[in-house]
């Protein structure tokens, strides 16, 4: 890896690190979501910093090049925040239900505390 | 005296609605109604009111099986003691309710699905569909040990048990069919099946239309063998 292609890298993995930082604490993004951002741009900000890291992890892996584990590396954290967004929105779809379902009980009760009230009005 | 609660689920039916709730009331004078008006975009839900039947109307169209839970969670919550579902656009015959109920009233079944294959029934179904009708009710049968021939019926009578069993959100609202049967068995329900008259399709939007059946077989298959997984006793 040449010096350039390091800084490079480095630089990307603070700017993810940085921005991720900067959106949670404007309150854009929510804790729970920028822990794998974090732990990524982390992971990759060593993994450049120690060359020999990604060389070993490489080994490790099976793969022929280094930039191989790093493309492997980002599809497998692509993959993770897709299953944690299919997750989220599974919870959020049934929560949304019930709320529906709530809304339309509630609404059912006003109308039978508004009629319950006109009948005793008429009554004296 | 059993509370009994007829709910109807509905989705544009303003024009069956009527000759539903006028024959449902005919049959059983005694029985509450509730409409559960699933986003409908026609004038469902003032019909409804209209014919004096208690509505509860979603915010936007959820789907057949949340309709149904909307149901469920009302009658949890008034207390009643008995619950039959007959569909709003008027292929189920109302008169056929009391035959459904007898098994729960007897206390020999917590749960009773109306089965549309009796000789009376004019229903009739498309090939595909017959297929997809015949693998499930193989599939179901063997699963719960019991012969049941409509596991894909909407005409259902159940109890306070089940009622509240169905306020759970481990209710499958994504099509309620065999896999709902099957998780009632492994939750240690009592399931009967009695014969019900069914009319042939009165023209309106089927909920398996387009490429829904391919999926609803995909879910069905997911869903059973999930179900199967998990241990969700109620007792």
């Amino acid at each position: 890896m040449t010096d350039n292609q390091q800084a490079f890298a480095l630089i990307v993995c603070a700017i993810v690190f940085g921005v991720t930082i900067e959106m949670v604490r404007t309150r854009r993004l929510r804790e729970e979501y920028s822990v794998l951002w974090l732990l990524t741009s982390c992971a990759m900000f060593f993994l450049v910093l120690r060359y020999e890291w990604l060389l070993g992890l490489t080994r490790l892996v099976g793969a022929v090049l280094p930039t191989t584990t790093v493309f492997l590396g980002a599809l497998v954290f692509l993959l993770l925040i897709v299953i944690q967004f299919s997750m989220k929105l599974s919870r959020m779809t049934d929560q949304i239900k019930n709320l529906a379902q709530q809304n339309a009980l509630l609404q059912r009760e006003i109308e039978v505390l508004k009629q319950d009230g006109k009948e005793q009005e008429q009554g004296t | 005296m059993k509370r009994l609660l007829i709910l109807i689920p509905a989705f544009n039916e303003e024009k069956s609605l009527p000759r539903v709730v006028t024959d449902v009331r005919r049959t059983m004078p005694d029985a509450d109604l509730l409409v559960v008006n699933d986003g409908s975009r026609d004038a469902t839900a003032s019909v409804a009111r209209e014919l004096g039947v208690a509505v509860l109307s979603h915010p936007w169209n959820m789907g057949y099986g949340v309709a149904l839970q909307t149901g469920y969670k009302y009658a949890h919550a008034q207390g009643y003691d008995l619950l039959v579902q007959i569909d709003g656009d008027g292929q189920h015959d109302p008169s056929s309710m009391a035959d459904l109920l007898e098994p729960v009233v007897k206390d020999e079944a917590d749960f009773v699905i109306g089965s549309r294959f009796h000789s009376s029934s004019t229903y009739r179904p498309s090939l595909a569909r017959k297929l997809g009708m015949l693998l499930f009710r193989k599939l179901v049968s063997a699963l719960v040990g019991q012969r049941l021939t409509d596991t894909t019926s909407g005409f259902q009578a159940c109890n306070a048990r089940v009622i509240s069993y169905l306020t759970r959100d481990s209710f499958p609202c994504d099509y309620p069919d065999a896999d709902l049967l099957i998780l009632l068995h492994r939750a240690g329900f009592r399931i009967a099946e009695r014969s019900v008259r069914m009319f042939a399709d009165n023209g309106g939007q089927s909920m398996h239309s387009g490429l829904k059946p391919l999926y609803y077989v995909f879910k069905m298959f997911l869903s059973i063998g999930v179900t199967l997984l998990r241990s969700d006793r109620y007792r």
